[in-house]
């Protein structure tokens, strides 16, 4: 990439903003955004106000204007930058003002171009707050203000997530729902995605996968708590496909995942007792020891690429689902909610969570998912930006 | 001793065969018979004769070795399998398969597969109850690398963590109650075959080695990569690994190959600490034993679990390890296949003599540390006449530690009691040549002896967490082990006779001049003659130098070597006498006939029961063998279920415990260095307990602040 790179503007911001007296709007200078640094992905939302009237047009400065019209009319900003149209919520209603929420995300590694760009183009100068949340706030802190001369509001990342997850639950996908659960996920033949009615979404166990995961808990909108985590998530799923297959993008080894036979790779219950393991009720089928058959030279020699990648994320995801079960029946939830970035375009990871879930617990946990996967964060920070008065 | 083969038990595991047996044991023992001197002259005849006997014990043996060597263990059973109705071997193990059709072909016998999880928990059971010192916790960054625990009377509910290829993860609430609650396909296999990929590393061994050089936090990505720093909030600490691997999310950088399999040791090892945790939550458990390939005396494998189990728990559940945990499975199908024999009835006993210890894990000590699959590994338990049982009288059995000091952790102490044993060992081996006068190749056992306990002095200088806690008991054990090896029952026997004589012949004075005196002299007497008689103690060196070079040493001369000055006694001999009382006295010599006897008789008189715990080899005692006191059973003489110098109090015999309870046992005395000094110094008992011995040992009596032949008596009143 780089954002520096594609300056598309050069006049400076000017001073003055557009705003409407009077209105709740009032101290929510524009532009609006929310910001989650992970370590990873850097997620950001923006809002888009619609409803701008002939007057505030005509207020609204050229590099504002310019700002919107370059993140509206894009949908990948330099090389790395992608705006997800599809998850694009149209006609919003936020603090009174009417708009399209955007959602853009770039590697984290980008983080420096990003300020820079920003300073560039002299952001500071809007006098809006940028709030920002995941580790990156803190690290990136003294940069932002350094270089963009840019003092970030850091809000906290489980507030944020938690915020954000309720928020688009309760305004829905474009009058779609939100939040969804696979059918019969035991049954490959009439497995199928259903919406599911978060409504009444206490207690919750909300699942964030990112590079790592965190698990927490959640009893009511102000009790949540962070129970446990686990350091082998999307990070290191695509870290060791980086290390197996030589691969350089996240799609890439999912792709790979794709094409792959991870019973090559894995030990299986059946390949070491024959079928069955009835006197531990363990089914055949069942991975006994990830990455099991690579202990033998001839086996390592004969699987491919893509059967590695396979193993990979299902062994990653088997973990996951494994943790997320035991946190789920320590904390006496049976709602388990995934999310995160690590499922995005990965429907092998969804399917399976769901079925991990449903067959080890016998029916008695269900997996949900939500169609923003990983950017209730910087939601979270959206919010947290509006709230502040 | 000769080994009689009965049934074998074969366990091949990826490339070890462990392979158990039971054998019958014939080794000498000493008896004592007396004879009726009732209106005889006793100075003409012998009191009584000690005879050496065979006896036949059962010992259990297991061999842990190399599968290369596997045609040559077949062979070994052939010739050794004399029970000929034996028509089928149990196997158990992934190899089970692997060498199904050699074993059969080999042995013409039937190969019976065992369940091997049923086999790993049976196993499990029995070292858990069996094997002192059999669990440690690891902390790699402590001057004691092991840890260990002592044995809890009861030991279920536990959590059985096994990590082999995979992870099982299995709750044991009983003998045979075990439920398989959880497993993990993240284990050893992923360790060896991720590595192997990332590494191109083939060996297990190899990769930890890479993985013990690595810096992880090249390769992870840490908190503090993600936050800059700590994450304040959460209380996360800025080193914690955020995502494993997730620095190597790029194509075009190289990473070590120490690096990666540092990273990938870590996530294994978190992720099952994790998984073991929130199991041992749900289930509400806090023991957890770890074992499998991937744990096996490994130090760095035990080092990361340890830190995850500790991490994740929040330091509430300790992770623990165990010595035999490569036998468990064996040790298990062997006890399936003999459960006609009832093992599980019996106690057993670890054989210091026959059994490899836990070797060292430190490279410094033991470089080629990792080759030793290579050599055989042994373990032998002999199972023991009776059950061994807790004494019902400990406060606290769960805590009760028997030794008085921790040579392991002590190194100044450790440094001298090897010494001292070392010095010692000449003697003892020319002790026992001259106690079988009548056997031709008594010289040739004795040097036998002497090499094999220096070799296992030597193996625990360097390694003194070998065979768990190292005390002057076990240092004590291990000689009588090696001595019971070279058919040597007791080194002691001729010299013991010979001193039993002259006590015999002074015992009607002794009691003459006590009775001569007041009733609160009587009571001064009777103890300072109980210390005199334990000066005479030919285990301790100052005492047997004197014993050595002044032949007229006697009763008188010791009451003057006592140091201290004489106090009136704690004990309330005045007051209503007691219920009945245990004595924990030696079997022989001046010290029980001179010392032990007066004080038993004058108890007696007051109207106080009596037993006396007796060692193994049990003196008939002829002094009360007329006496109405016996006839009345008010004196009984009870076997302690050890020929230990030294006292275990959760380790007695059955028939003991049982008189215990039955008698109400209201008075303990423990007396003698090895049993009130070495061990039990600490003990607290739920009656009255009167602990005393003479510290015969001028290094040790200056450690406690005193002189050599100082006392020690120890009067303590249980509080209410």
């Amino acid at each position: 990439m780089s954002w520096a790179q594609h300056g598309q503007s050069e006049t400076r911001w000017g001073l003055v903003q557009h705003r409407r007296s009077g209105d709740s709007t009032e101290g929510h200078v524009f532009p609006w955004f929310g910001l989650d640094i992970g370590g990873t992905l850097v997620k950001l939302v923006y809002f888009e106000p619609k409803d701008i009237t002939a007057e505030e047009e005509e207020e609204e400065v050229e590099n504002l204007k310019s700002i919107r019209k370059y993140l509206t009319s894009n949908v990948a900003y330099g090389s790395t930058g992608i705006r997800d149209v599809h998850l694009e919520l149209k006609d919003l209603t936020l603090c009174g003002r009417k708009g399209n929420l955007h959602f853009i995300r770039f590697p984290t590694h980008d983080m420096p171009a990003f300020i820079q760009m920003g300073s560039e183009k002299h952001f500071s100068s809007l006098h809006t707050t940028l709030c920002a949340t995941g580790g990156g706030a803190y690290k990136f802190e003294q940069d932002f203000l350094t270089m963009g001369d840019l003092e970030l509001c850091k809000l906290d990342e489980l507030d944020c997530l938690v915020k954000g997850v309720l928020y688009i639950d309760s305004v829905g996908f474009n009058g779609h729902s939100e939040c969804y659960y696979f059918e019969n996920p035991t049954d490959p033949e009439r497995c199928q995605k259903l919406p599911f009615n978060l409504e009444n979404p206490y207690p919750l166990l909300l699942v964030n996968i990112g590079s790592g995961v965190s698990i927490l808990a959640a009893y009511s909108k102000d009790n949540y708590k962070r129970v446990t985590g686990t350091s082998l998530g999307g990070g290191t799923f695509f870290g060791l496909c980086c290390l197996l297959t030589g691969c350089s993008t996240f799609e890439e080894a999912l792709e790979m995942a794709s094409h792959g036979d991870s019973t090559k790779v894995d030990k299986l219950v059946r390949d070491i007792y024959g079928g069955d393991y009835e006197r531990f009720g363990l089914p055949g089928w069942a991975v006994a020891s990830s990455f099991g058959n690579m202990m033998s030279k001839e086996k390592r020699e004969s699987v491919s690429k893509e059967d590695l990648a396979r193993a990979t994320l299902i062994t990653i995801t088997n973990n996951i689902g494994s943790i997320a079960r035991m946190c789920a029946l320590n904390e006496n939830i049976n709602r388990v909610v995934f999310v995160g970035n690590f499922l995005r375009i990965n429907t092998i990871s969804m399917r399976l969570l769901a079925y991990a879930l449903d067959y080890w617990s016998k029916g008695q946990l269900k997996a949900l998912f939500l169609e923003h996967e990983g950017y209730f964060g910087a939601v979270g920070a959206l919010l947290g930006l509006l709230d502040s008065a | 001793p000769t080994a009689v083969c009965l049934r074998n038990i074969i366990t091949l595991s990826g490339s070890l065969t462990k392979l158990a047996y039971y054998s019958t044991v014939q080794h000498k023992v000493a008896r004592v018979r007396s004879f009726d001197h009732s209106g005889k002259d006793i100075d003409n005849e012998p009191l009584y004769e000690i005879s050496v006997q065979e006896e036949i014990t059962a010992r259990l043996h297991f061999i842990k070795f190399e599968n290369t060597y596997i045609e040559t263990c077949l062979d070994f059973i052939k010739d050794h399998l004399v029970n000929t109705e034996t028509k089928v071997i149990k196997a158990t193990g992934g190899g089970a398969y692997k060498f199904k059709d050699l074993i059969e072909k080999k042995l013409g016998l039937k190969v019976d597969k065992e369940d091997v999880m049923t086999c790993l928990i049976k196993g499990c059971n029995f070292v858990l109850r069996n094997i002192p010192h059999e669990v440690f916790a690891y902390q790699k960054d402590s001057d004691t690398e092991f840890r260990f625990q002592t044995n809890h009377p009861n030991i279920f509910p536990y959590l059985l963590v096994n990590i082999g290829s995979g992870v099982s993860i299995v709750k044991v609430e009983s003998e045979d109650k075990f439920e398989w609650i959880g497993g993990s396909s993240i284990g050893g296999g992923t360790f060896w075959g991720l590595g192997a990929l990332l590494t191109k590393t083939k060996k297990f061994d190899e990769l930890l080695q890479l993985a013990s050089k690595g810096q992880h936090t090249n390769v992870d990505m840490l908190v503090k990569d993600v936050y800059g720093g700590a994450y304040q909030t959460l209380g996360l600490s800025g080193n914690l690994i955020a995502s494993s691997f997730g620095k190597s999310t790029t194509a075009d950088k190289e990473f070590s190959k120490e690096d990666m399999a540092k990273s990938l040791l870590h996530m294994i090892s978190n992720d099952i600490g994790q998984l073991a945790c929130l199991h041992a939550k749900l289930h509400n458990l806090d023991k957890i034993y770890f074992g499998g390939f991937f744990i096996r005396g490994h130090p760095v494998t035990m080092r990361t679990i340890t830190y995850s189990i500790n991490f994740f728990s929040k330091g509430e559940v300790q992770a623990l390890f165990l010595r035999h945990e490569g036998y468990l499975g064996a040790i298990g199908a062997f006890l399936k296949g003999a459960e006609q024999d009832n093992p599980n009835q019996y106690s057993w006993g670890e054989n210091y003599a026959g059994s490899s210890g836990l070797m060292s894990t430190s490279p410094d000590v033991y470089p080629m540390q990792r080759t030793r699959s290579g050599t055989f590994d042994m373990l032998e338990m002999d199972r023991l006449e009776r059950p061994l049982v807790n004494l019902p009288l400990l406060k606290d059995p769960s805590t009760y530690i028997p030794d008085t000091v921790d040579l392991t952790d002590d190194a100044m102490a450790r440094k001298y009691w090897l010494t001292c044993f070392e010095e010692a060992l000449d003697g003892v081996a020319k002790r026992a040549a001259a106690s079988q006068p009548d056997s031709v190749d008594a010289q040739e056992r004795a040097e036998k002896f002497r090499q094999k306990y220096w070799n296992k002095l030597q193996t625990l200088r360097q390694q003194p967490f070998a065979y768990g806690t190292l005390t002057v008991r076990s240092l004590l054990d291990t000689r009588e082990h090696c001595l019971n090896e070279f058919n040597f029952p007791d080194p002691y026997s001729k010299v013991k006779q010979k001193e039993n004589g002259i006590a015999l012949k002074c015992f009607q004075s002794v009691i003459e001049s006590l009775d001569s005196l007041g009733w609160e002299e009587r009571q001064f007497a009777l103890v300072k003659g109980l210390l005199a008689g334990n000066v005479f103690d030919w285990g301790a060196k100052a005492v047997s130098d004197v014993l050595e070079s002044e032949p007229q040493f006697g009763f008188e001369e010791a009451k003057s070597k006592l140091q201290g000055k004489g106090r009136s006694l704690d004990l309330d001999l005045d007051g209503p006498p007691h219920k009945c009382a245990l004595i924990f006295a030696d079997n022989s010599g001046i010290d029980i006939i001179l010392g032990v006897f007066p004080f038993v008789r004058e108890l007696l008189s007051r109207g106080t029961e009596m037993y006396k715990a007796l060692l193994k080899q049990l003196f008939n005692t002829f002094i009360f063998s007329n006496s109405s006191a016996l006839r009345d059973e008010k004196l009984l003489l009870v076997q302690t279920g050890s020929s230990s110098p030294c006292l275990d109090l959760s380790r007695l015999d059955q028939g003991l415990a049982v008189l215990v309870r039955e008698r109400q046992t209201d008075l303990v005395v423990i007396e003698g260095m090895g049993r009130a000094i070495h061990t039990n110094y600490y003990a607290v008992l739920r009656c009255e307990s009167l602990k005393l011995a003479v510290i015969k040992n001028s290094w040790l009596a200056d450690r406690l602040g005193g002189k050599i032949f100082s006392v020690i008596f120890k009067y303590e009143v249980p509080c209410k």
